[in-house]
């Protein structure tokens, strides 16, 4: 719970991420919370709501606004998923979305560098003349100065974890390595973007034109925190078509009925080349405020309520 | 039965029989990728810990655990004997049982015993004990070599720093979680 300076902080936080995005053209969206069918995804689970369902992420509602012809959009919004609870998970947390027309992964990589910077200066009573050089928490020093350090999967699991990720994916354990050999490492003298994941674990995201393979996404690790999931976006319908359906699948398989989001597929041709990014807000403050963890740096947790 | 997402630091499971208590919990979740929940265990009965990696589907059995206020009557041959103060039922613990509790424990003290199923293993005493200090070096009064504390033993033959007034055959409060001095007691 935070006090009132606390969340005179927060709100400054979230002023500074506006200010951010609208001096750059963006436009700020506020897509309902509350659906009647949602992207299948097999490892997220919602809450119902009567005969819909809390959104676990606003990415639906926002790439049916980039067809409708927005081109910058952002949004700050809660979002809800079952059964997450952590030093760095609640079941509703706030998260940052936005989405840039045009532009692939590595810009909004880019992008992520100086609104991270930026943020930074602004809450550490800088001044653009002396920004935010280094970050501190918990055991690490993290020098933000960009360029920020880039990592790829394959690079990551071989560095780490000595292992061939391939493999690891036909394991079964790719997560589990990932968060217990892999994660601790990321970004602790440097923020890192770790891209280029196997092209199953990014449903939304475009398959690359260099290695088919893997999938343009990227996650932002500061501190061993996971902070932001990027990609340029898949905007082919049949192709979306074919991953929901294997998502889909697995979900009937654990004994989850879903249906899928055909307005949204029947809108996505109309999208064009995107890239977009969520990141979690709540994880932000605590970096940046130096916090233990996220329930530190939200006005209420659920227990309090 | 609980399943994983029930996990906390304190939660007390049932592993192939033998209770265990979660001493450290970590959720973990890969953006886009499944539950981890990172488990580190400490077994009620042999203290053996270990960690565990469970996913979403994991299941446990409640341990059959019940706490009972009982009275210790005596010692035997490595026996701690001790009695239900509602039932009057006598049962006894080890010596390796009892562990670091045998610096508090005096003749009539009551305690709650924790029993898994019929089986008792473990004591937990009161937070607070008096015990009778009976090793202590005189205090010289006016001393002014600045020392703040000295060392006593009490009855049970556990030694501890108390302030230099302290005398023998005075009462003492000791803290059983940390073993450390809180105060003289008057009787």
């Amino acid at each position: 719970m935070l006090t009132p300076e606390g969340l005179r902080q927060r709100s400054n936080l979230l002023q500074a991420i506006r200010s951010f995005f609208l001096e750059r053209d963006y436009i700020e969206v506020d897509t309902p919370l509350r659906l009647p069918v949602l992207i299948p995804e097999s490892n997220l689970i919602p809450f119902s709501s009567e005969d819909c369902y809390l959104h676990t992420s606003p990415e639906l509602c926002m790439k049916r606004l980039l067809a409708r012809g927005c081109t910058r959009i952002f949004q700050i919004c809660h979002c809800f998923r079952k059964e997450e609870h952590g030093r760095l998970h609640q079941s509703e947390f706030t998260m940052l979305e936005w989405y840039h027309k045009g532009w692939d992964y590595f810009d909004l990589m880019q992008q992520c560098e100086a609104l991270i910077c930026t943020l930074g200066r602004q809450l550490s009573h800088g001044s653009a003349s002396s920004p935010l050089q280094y970050l501190s928490w918990r055991d690490c020093r993290v020098a933000l100065t960009p360029p920020w350090n880039r990592l790829t999967v394959t690079e990551a699991f071989q560095r780490y974890a000595g292992r061939d990720v391939g493999a690891v994916l036909r394991a079964g354990n790719f997560d589990e390595i990932l968060v217990t050999e892999i994660e601790p490492h990321l970004g602790r003298e440097r923020p890192v973007f770790l891209h280029d994941f196997p092209v199953e674990l990014g449903s939304l995201a475009r398959r690359s034109r260099q290695n088919p393979a893997v999938a343009e996404r990227f996650e932002l690790y500061i501190a061993g925190v996971e902070l932001a999931n990027g990609f340029s976006e898949l905007v082919d319908p049949l192709e979306q078509r074919h991953r929901f359906a294997l998502e889909q699948a697995t979900l009937r398989a654990a004994g989850r009925e879903v249906l899928l989001p055909e307005k949204f597929l029947a809108e996505l041709r109309l999208v064009g080349e995107t890239a977009g990014i969520a990141l979690g807000v709540d994880r932000l403050c605590m970096l940046l405020m130096g916090s233990p963890d996220i329930a530190t740096v939200t006005p209420f947790i659920f227990e309090e309520l | 039965m609980y399943t994983a997402s029930d996990l906390r630091k304190g939660l007390k499971i049932q592993i192939d029989g033998e209770p265990y208590i979660v001493t450290e919990f970590d959720f973990s979740k890969p953006g886009k990728g499944q539950a981890l929940y990172r488990t580190k265990m400490r077994n009620m009965i042999t203290g053996i810990q270990f960690t565990q990696t469970y996913r979403s589907n994991d299941k446990f059995d409640r341990p059959n655990l019940e706490e009972r206020n009982m009275q210790f009557l005596y010692a035997q041959d490595d026996e701690y004997h001790f009695m239900d103060t509602v039932s009057f039922e006598q049962i006894f613990l080890t010596k390796e049982q009892l562990g670091d509790n045998l610096s508090f424990l005096i003749d009539n003290m009551e305690v709650q015993v924790l029993f898994f199923g019929d089986r008792p293993i473990d004591v937990t005493l009161p937070t607070f004990v008096n015990l009778e200090v009976t090793v202590a070096d005189p205090w010289a009064k006016g001393d002014t070599s600045g020392s703040d504390t000295k060392p006593v033993t009490v009855e049970t033959g556990f030694q501890l720093q108390v302030p230099p007034f302290v005398e023998k055959g005075d009462k003492i409060q000791i803290d059983t979680r940390t073993g450390s001095y809180i105060t003289r007691v008057k009787e």
